[in-house]
């Protein structure tokens, strides 16, 4: 493996892990939608958005990080999915911008709107956030209607953008894809699951640690039930495989459970994680343990993280074109080049320091929440 | 189509600069009160006295109300890129992307983790980590700063690269030279020691109004002190920073600089036109007809652009069309050539095609600056590969009345702010401020000034920068995305509705909290 071929892969591997991490942490969202199940009167409501109150920036960063290193390392991707499947990002954009505002707005006096619209503005971000974010991911095996032609460029004129979309739905297409809706559903319910095991880790409260365990085991079962026919749609699925060679693009059957067969660690990786998240699955409904969000956090990573490596690795083509097979892009031909991805390489070695001090800080501040101490504090949601 | 591509690259103008301006709104408040902050709280580490933690907890409630929707109006910001300028983010993503990465990972993570330590955890950790967690999250926000203005620059200042024939795309060659190029450099230390000003000028605004209305007397004297001194050192380092940045665009945007003095008739000893109104568009041809009248001050525009008082500078026509004699190409054979490096790079794509690579080589050589005919290509024609776009040299003309009254605006009021900091600071050591109430009011009424001269400065830079997305290179309408001008138009109405009723929910709770106050008992 050359130079290039090894950065482009743990380039892609980074990208997924992030993406895991980012699924994660979409437990604030799934808190968010959460809020007026879970909480049932305005101090239940307190606990509850100042619980993910102190978490939600960790998300909307490793949002941003995500965007940026796909940007950096995959750049024909950015220009080739955010410029065509503008309808998707841009509604995912919409709902984490009001997000971002509401809980520092919601509980201020003069805040123009009212406590009831920065609640619904979390509802809002907390339902679609995961649902698109799930639905856009989705697009990374079913694919999508763009074709990309570098010659474009040259035409003086006009229609000079390489990549171009193929349908005017710009990315609404993909909500009509049932595997897209199933990984959306999934992710939804997900972000459900990983919010009720963290407020029985987080809230110092009998009633909602009561509510959220209860609640975790219909949100098990709703995730179960649309991500195993996802997974195995996938894997009866044909995915895009690339030539290292020469480049071309052949549609070969049942590739990810090809990419699964000939990946061993990855498939190790899937099983443990599932175990783990089913495990988490159990504690937390039948005890209400506290180390439920644990394990389901690592679980959920491990599980997203693979299921984008099976995506992206072993010669696929992570965003099939349906347009034009020979426009799929895979992590060779979308990638930056072998200096700009060492630099980034080198800035790399950061992130277990960066993990570090988010573990210290997040260590520091997370004991369980009161109500008592949402309202003696000095800046509260 | 084409027409409703062009259309959808002007809606995704507006929208791009109603996202920016919307952003910048924000952004230098943070940067500044974020550093204020974690001074007034070293204040309160150093003496143990209550009363600096009560101050720096009531900047930071400030702090975070403007935070959050800076936060919001970036994200928008950072995938537009992708949304409505993709042929932007392929032609330069290799290289503008990785700032964009490195600012996630170095400084967002910074920013986002201790903002959170900063605001929860006053009862929950040490002094000495809640301070370290007050100074991270402001080098947090102004290390993002510099991974952002580092790409902007690059979109000035292209160097540190080339162009890939077979991707279509510019690729970096050195990190150091993006980085590192000097207009890197200025613009990140010009943009944060005026983001510094205008955060100093808002904290002295807002404790001039509880001197006025007599409440929170100490902590308005206080504040004032740092902010006066702050602000005064901030904006001589602005001011400098300022005067190297137009010799720096002299050298690299001559056209910006041209249209920023609405120089049409390049001179020696060119003069620096302090104030002037000029006359419409159809009007102006040259220095005799461009103005009503102005107010000029001799040999200053050419000292300050090339440090020499009788050294040359080209006006708005010398660029268009030429001045032989001074080496300045027509803006007409720039064009011929960037459209001569085109053909190329479709000859090669044709040849690619059909596996003819006696041409591909061919080609290949001109896109190599390691032989001899590559070095003169490179050099004579693909340098203006943008050019080759243009419709008619006029084109290559950026907005003169907006660049010449924002540049006013933003020195202008930059002068104003400088003496008001120093004058302010004097006063309140000499305990004479209470007493000038009317210097009160002018410095209320300077927050909306040094927001003025914020934005002014940001349309300078950018509306400077047009036609070109990358200078020279990229013309903004060749970077759009394939997208219709709908659903762009819809975006932008939708982002100017949602950011106008945040914004306007913002203000309304900064001046709430402004009425409560700090929670303080003993004054």
């Amino acid at each position: 493996m050359d130079m290039l071929t090894f950065l482009q892969h743990y380039w892609w591997f980074l990208i997924s892990l992030l993406g895991a991490l980012l699924v994660f942490l979409l437990f604030v969202q799934g808190g968010q939608g959460l809020l007026y199940i879970v909480g049932r009167t305005d101090a239940e409501r307190d606990l509850i958005v100042n619980a993910l109150g102190r978490k939600w920036e960790l998300t909307f960063t490793t949002l941003v990080t995500f965007g940026g290193a796909f940007f950096a390392s995959f750049p024909l991707f950015y220009s080739t999915s955010f410029g065509g499947a503008f309808y998707v990002w841009t509604a995912i954009l919409l709902v984490f911008v009001i997000q971002a505002v509401s809980y520092e707005y919601r509980r201020k006096p003069a805040n123009l709107f009212g406590r009831r619209t920065y609640e619904a503005f979390l509802v809002i971000n907390g339902i679609a956030g995961p649902l698109l974010l799930g639905v856009a991911v989705g697009t990374f095996y079913t694919g999508a209607m763009f074709t990309v032609n570098r010659m474009n460029m040259v035409s003086i004129g006009g229609g000079t953008a390489i990549s171009q979309w193929t349908t005017a739905w710009h990315g609404l297409e993909a909500l009509g894809n049932p595997l897209n809706l199933l990984l959306g559903i999934a992710v939804f319910a997900l972000s459900r699951l990983l919010a009720l095991h963290f407020f029985l880790n987080n809230l110092a409260d009998e009633t909602l640690h009561e509510r959220s365990r209860k609640l975790s085991g219909y949100y098990a079962l709703l995730f179960l039930l649309c991500f195993l026919p996802f997974f195995g749609g996938l894997l009866a699925a044909d995915g895009r495989a690339c030539d290292p060679q020469s480049g071309a693009i052949t549609i070969e059957p049942h590739k990810y459970l090809h990419n699964l067969l000939e990946m061993p660690a990855v498939s190790v990786l899937l099983l443990c994680s599932v175990a783990a998240l089913l495990f988490a699955v159990w504690i937390g409904w039948r005890k209400g343990s506290r180390r439920a969000i644990w394990f389901s956090g690592a679980g959920t990573t491990g599980a997203v993280l693979a299921l984008l490596l099976l995506a992206g690795w072993n010669d696929t083509c992570y965003y099939p074109s349906l347009a034009d097979p020979q426009s799929s892009l895979s992590i060779s031909n979308s990638s930056s080049s072998l200096l700009t991805l060492q630099t980034m390489s080198i800035v790399s070695l950061l992130i277990p320091f960066v993990a570090a001090y988010i573990w210290h800080a997040w260590r520091a501040l997370t004991k369980p929440l009161t109500e008592r101490e949402v309202e003696e504090s000095e800046h509260k949601y | 189509m084409v027409t409703d591509l062009m259309q959808s690259v002007e809606w995704s103008r507006a929208q791009f600069a109603l996202t920016a301006i919307y952003h910048w709104l924000f952004v230098p408040l943070t940067l500044g009160l974020s550093v204020l902050c974690a001074l007034m709280e070293t204040q309160y580490y150093r003496t143990g006295d209550l009363f600096w933690k009560r101050t720096a907890q009531f900047w930071m409630r400030l702090f975070a109300v403007n935070f959050a929707i800076g936060v919001a109006t970036g994200l928008i910001l950072e995938f537009e890129f992708g949304t409505n300028w993709s042929n932007y983010s392929n032609f330069v993503g290799d290289i503008f992307g990785a700032p964009l990465a490195i600012e996630g990972i170095m400084a967002f993570f910074l920013e986002s983790t201790f903002f959170a330590v900063m605001f929860f955890g006053w009862e929950k950790v040490s002094r000495g980590f809640h301070l370290s967690a007050t100074w991270l999250t402001a080098i947090g926000a102004n290390l993002s700063a510099l991974w952002i203005l580092v790409a902007n620059s690059w979109m000035q200042y292209p160097v540190g690269c080339r162009f890939d024939i077979a991707t279509v795309r510019n690729e970096m060659t050195s990190f150091w030279d993006v980085l590192l190029s000097p207009v890197a450099i200025n613009k990140f230390s010009h943009t944060v020691t005026s983001s510094f000003l205008l955060a100093a000028v808002f904290v002295m605004g807002v404790s001039a109004w509880y001197l006025l209305k007599g409440r929170h007397r100490r902590m308005a004297r206080s504040s004032i002190a740092l902010a006066s001194a702050f602000g005064f050192v901030f904006s001589l380092a602005a001011a400098f920073s300022g005067d190297r940045s137009g010799a720096i665009v002299a050298r690299v945007q001559p056209m910006k600089l041209a249209a920023m003095e609405a120089l049409y008739d390049g001179r020696e000893a060119a003069p620096l036109t302090l104030f002037g109104i000029l006359r419409p568009e159809e009007a102006r041809t040259s220095d005799d007809d461009a103005f009503h009248f102005k107010v000029e001050i001799p040999k200053m525009l050419s000292l300050m652009s090339f440090r020499d008082a009788g050294a040359y500078v080209p006006g708005i026509n010398d660029l268009v069309e030429g001045n032989e004699a001074r080496g300045i190409l027509p803006t007409a054979l720039k064009m011929e050539r960037g459209r001569h490096a085109i053909e190329q790079l479709a000859r090669y794509h044709t040849a690619r095609k059909t596996g003819d690579t006696a041409v591909m080589q061919e080609v290949e050589r001109l896109f190599d600056r390691d032989t001899p005919e590559g070095e003169a290509f490179l050099r004579d024609c693909f340098a203006y590969f943008g050019y080759g776009y243009l419709e008619s040299p006029r084109d290559a003309v950026p907005n003169v009345p907006l660049l010449f009254y924002a540049f006013r605006v933003m020195v202008g009021a930059g002068g104003f702010l400088l003496l008001l900091c120093a004058a302010v600071w004097w006063l309140n050591r000499r305990q004479r401020l209470d007493k000038q109430r009317w210097l009160l009011r002018v410095m209320i009424l300077s927050i909306p000034l040094a927001y003025l001269a914020s934005q002014a400065g940001w349309i300078v830079a950018e509306a400077g920068r047009q036609p070109w997305a990358i200078q020279d290179l990229l013309p903004v309408h060749v970077a759009g995305s394939y997208i219709g001008s709908t659903p762009v138009a819809v975006t932008f109405f939708l982002f100017l509705a949602l950011f106008t009723a945040l914004l306007a929910a913002e203000i309304g709770i900064l001046c709430r909290q402004i009425k409560i106050g700090p929670k303080e008992s003993n004054e």
